[in-house]
């Protein structure tokens, strides 16, 4: 800045400890949201700022409340499953799939070998989907487009392959109780092996223009840090926890759906800072790329369903020609069919973490209560703790790299 | 630890009906106690050299409209990270009076919890820092999860139970 210019400042010079000054003390408030690009989704937070400093914030979340948990209270079991993939819409298919084991439990149902083996690829697949997005727009976020411009491709590519096993792309609607819906298809067995093949050498791309960089580092290193104590007492779970040092990971605490089968490391960080948050997702997504190809490798031959017929709706061909298939498909679609008096909490390992699920069921068509447990929804509170008496350029980077989907958020 | 180990200690702690509907839901150990006793327990539990659930995973508000006297209840889900043991309280309150002790003093996480809580089913959180609508309008003027309200259109005809034999 030029001489003149700092001349010109009213600031310049003012003696900010007297009283009584225009300037002195003088807080403003900003509105960070609802719809800024920053946020990646709509919820807002009104800052109090000194100058650049942030002295509070307030969180207000709720835009696109969808009352999930209503909704769900008049819907059959298998129709909640299209309103589970609308919550963390980065990784639908895990959502789905740990809906799908909490009904399992809940109705006894035995799933074979290749079909929990095929539910966790698709999970696995969707973790990287989550973590590329978020670590590449983390980058993004501190200027560096590149970088995602390499690895988003991927995330494409994941997309086509859940094309190839449920027909969609953001809201998958993948998998039954019971099992999958349909087989892996030559096609998407070729692309999981070429993802595998070439997945690595972007994401060490990546790794080599971002991780080291020092303007990267700068940025996220010491932002927005929490230590573990806090985290566990804000009930944080996933990799924003993992980043602070605490080694929980439901896959490897409570495994589900074989996970007990698969070698994998659950990485933790030391800081709990927005670099930490970084390094653990990059670490996660080549330990997931680990799991999928032990699972491609050990992928058991038989069925890819369990014998369910009261809960597995029967294939389209079946319907036509053959009258139990027909019955069931009846039964099935028009939600006739009730579920035994229970209470189940069933929990997966989500993009974010925890993912839980409450089902309390009163014998009837559909659930008498559903509580989601979202981890955003959870962690997200702790946002202005991390962010006072730092920046906005900070907080915006802590945002970014804590992974807060709107509609995780707000159901 | 076993779960038997969990209600035995508490019941020496707290008397021996301060635990009961005590089940089991798939190696996750569920009981009811009172609206008083949640917050010296959850404080018991937090702080037992052993047990140490200092984790909230999850707070659930649910409305049963035919337990008079019992209504709205609320359910705690904790868990115990060291010993890797979930645990389900349950305590219950009239709906005319739904007072819960909060336990934001214990676990931070409960404050967005106890808000949709409060949200959603009307459960009055008592020295809550904030007990505020969180993810519907400020302006409601009712708790739309109580089952008093129901979800669909109850104009529609296609929908009569008895058509579909329930």
């Amino acid at each position: 800045m030029s001489e003149v210019a700092l001349v010109n400042n009213p600031n310049v010079g003012l003696d900010k400890t007297q009283k009584g000054g225009p300037y002195v003390n003088e807080l403003s408030t900003l509105n960070l949201g609802p719809t800024h690009p920053a946020t990646h989704g709509i919820f807002q937070n009104i800052l109090t700022m000194d100058g650049e400093t942030i002295v509070d914030a307030e969180q207000t979340v709720g835009y696109i409340h969808r009352a999930f948990e209503k909704i769900a209270e008049r819907r059959p079991f298998y129709q909640i499953t299209t309103l589970t993939d609308r919550m963390n819409y980065c990784s639908a298919p895990i959502n789905n799939m740990g809906w799908h084991m909490t009904v399992e439990k809940l109705l006894g149902i035995e799933v074979p070998k290749r079909a929990q083996y095929m539910r966790v690829i698709m999970m696995e697949l969707a973790r990287l989907t989550d973590h590329i997005v978020c670590n590449s727009i983390l980058a993004v976020d501190t200027g560096a487009l590149t970088g995602f411009l390499y690895v988003y491709q991927w995330r494409e590519f994941i997309y086509e392959i859940y094309e190839e096993m449920c027909g969609a792309r953001l809201t998958t609607n993948m998998g039954r109780f019971g099992g999958m819906e349909r087989d892996f298809t030559p096609v998407a067995i070729e692309k999981i092996h070429k993802l595998l093949k070439e997945l690595p050498a972007a994401l060490k791309e990546f790794e080599g223009m971002v991780m080291r960089n020092r303007i990267f580092m700068d940025r996220t290193q010491n932002v927005g840090g929490i230590s573990a104590e806090r985290a566990l007492n804000y009930g944080f779970t996933g990799p924003n926890l993992r980043a602070t040092g605490v080694d929980y990971d439901v896959r490897a605490m409570n495994p589900y759906s074989s996970y007990e089968d698969f070698e994998f490391d659950v990485p933790v960080g030391t800081k709990g800072d927005t670099y930490d948050r970084f390094l653990v997702r990059e670490e996660e997504m080549w330990q997931s790329l680990r799991i999928i190809q032990q699972a491609i490798d050990n992928l058991p031959e038989g069925p890819y369903h369990a014998d369910a017929p009261h809960y597995y709706l029967p294939k389209k061909q079946d319907v036509y020609h053959n009258m139990e298939a027909l019955i069931y498909h009846f039964k099935i679609v028009m939600g006739e069919i009730d579920a035994p008096v229970g209470e189940v909490y069933h929990s997966v390992e989500g993009g974010n973490g925890e993912l839980g699920f409450y089902l309390v069921s009163d014998g009837g068509r559909t659930p008498y209560r559903l509580k989601f447990r979202r981890p955003g929804y959870i962690y997200y509170q702790a946002f202005p703790e991390m962010i006072k008496g730092t920046s906005l350029s900070d907080a915006i980077v802590t945002m970014s790299s804590m992974n807060v989907i709107a509609g995780e958020l707000d159901t | 630890m076993e779960n038997q180990q969990i209600t035995d200690a508490l019941q020496a702690q707290f008397g021996a009906d301060a635990v009961y509907g005590v089940t089991e839901s798939h190696g996750i150990l569920q009981f009811t106690t009172g609206v008083d006793n949640i917050v010296p327990m959850l404080h018991f539990l937090y702080a037992h050299p052993e047990f140490k659930f200092q984790f909230l995973t999850d707070l659930a508000g649910i409305h049963f409209p035919d337990a008079k006297g019992q209504e709205l209840g609320v359910i705690y889900h904790v868990h115990s990270l060291e010993n890797n043991v979930r645990l389900m309280i349950k305590a219950y309150a009239p709906i005319d009076a739904p007072h819960f002790p909060t336990i934001t003093g214990l676990y931070a996480a409960a404050n967005w919890m106890e808000r949709e809580a409060f949200d959603f089913y009307g459960i009055l959180f008592d020295g809550h820092p904030n007990l505020t609508r969180i993810l519907n309008m400020d302006e409601m003027d009712y708790h739309p999860m109580r089952k008093e309200y129901p979800l669909e259109d109850a104009t529609r005809h296609d929908k009569i139970d008895e058509l579909f034999g329930r």
